[in-house]
């Protein structure tokens, strides 16, 4: 699974450089995450803007990684295409992220 | 004012199949969207097509097929008439437990943090865009019949 991470002011970004995240990276996605997440900042942004498909897999990796932040870290979504945000939207998971269009707009609410 | 209407080619009933094995999955939906292209969906409609098919395909193999290991296929035949899309998904794997398809419940996500659920979503999803879901053991295979109303 291909992820790379940068920093702002406050919040680190991870950014998906995949188009799925279906039931055959699920797995590799949790696993990513958790490594690329580890010791950063307490906001942790994922940039979804390459990804134009998720399953119901994916979403709940989403979760996982979320989950696996702990209470006292925050994963907030950018860049959701329309089928990724219909995902998000039916299952209500939009409720449970903060998500932003863009990446600048979050950078823009948690930044410096 | 001018309306220009899309002319829509009919869509000849046409059957895939991929190995009942995760690593077929994508491939298979891939496939199916190529051959539909005759309908001339939006890119919504193919969203939801593709979303839906492949939560179908998952559970299969997930649970119909899961001791198989791709020694099986599975079989996708799509038709479209005045209603919408027909989807019938058929697999020689085990039973539905229940005899029917799982519900349409949501899991709910008003919980704590800790209990929020990582799965149970992908038959929600199916009941909510699809506009009839029907399960039905027939000798050893299971079908599943699924209807999108789409927007063509």
């Amino acid at each position: 699974m291909d992820l790379t991470s940068s920093k702002e002011a406050g919040l680190q970004i991870v950014t998906v450089q995949e188009t799925r995240i279906d039931a055959a990276v699920a797995l590799a996605f949790k696993d990513g995450m958790r490594e690329i997440t580890e010791d950063g900042d307490d906001i942790v942004l994922l940039d979804l803007n390459h990804v134009q498909f998720i399953d119901s897999s994916g979403l709940g990796a989403i979760v996982a990684a979320m989950k696996n932040l702990g209470k006292d870290r925050r994963l907030v979504l950018a860049g959701l295409t329309p089928t990724v945000d219909k995902v998000f939207r039916l299952t209500r998971m939009d409720s449970v992220f903060g998500v932003f269009s863009t990446v600048e707009d979050a950078v823009a609410e948690f930044g410096g | 004012m001018e309306i220009t209407l899309t002319k829509r080619e009919r869509l000849h009933p046409f059957t895939i199949s991929l190995p009942g094995v995760e690593g077929a999955v994508r491939n298979g939906l891939a496939q199916t969207i190529e051959k539909l292209a005759p309908l001339k969906l939006s890119a919504d409609d193919k969203g939801t097509v593709e979303l839906v098919l492949a939560e179908a395909l998952n559970n299969v193999i997930e649970h119909a097929l899961a001791a198989t290991q791709g020694t099986t296929l599975i079989e996708v035949t799509v038709r479209h008439d005045e209603k919408g899309l027909h989807l019938t998904i058929t697999d020689e794997g085990v039973p539905m437990p229940t005899g029917q398809a799982p519900g349409a419940k949501a899991p709910d996500v008003d919980v704590d943090l800790a209990d929020m659920p990582e799965g149970g979503f992908g038959w929600f999803m199916i009941h909510t865009l699809a506009e009839e879901v029907q399960y039905e053991r027939i000798g050893d295979a299971n079908h599943l019949r699924l209807m999108l109303s789409l927007d063509v």
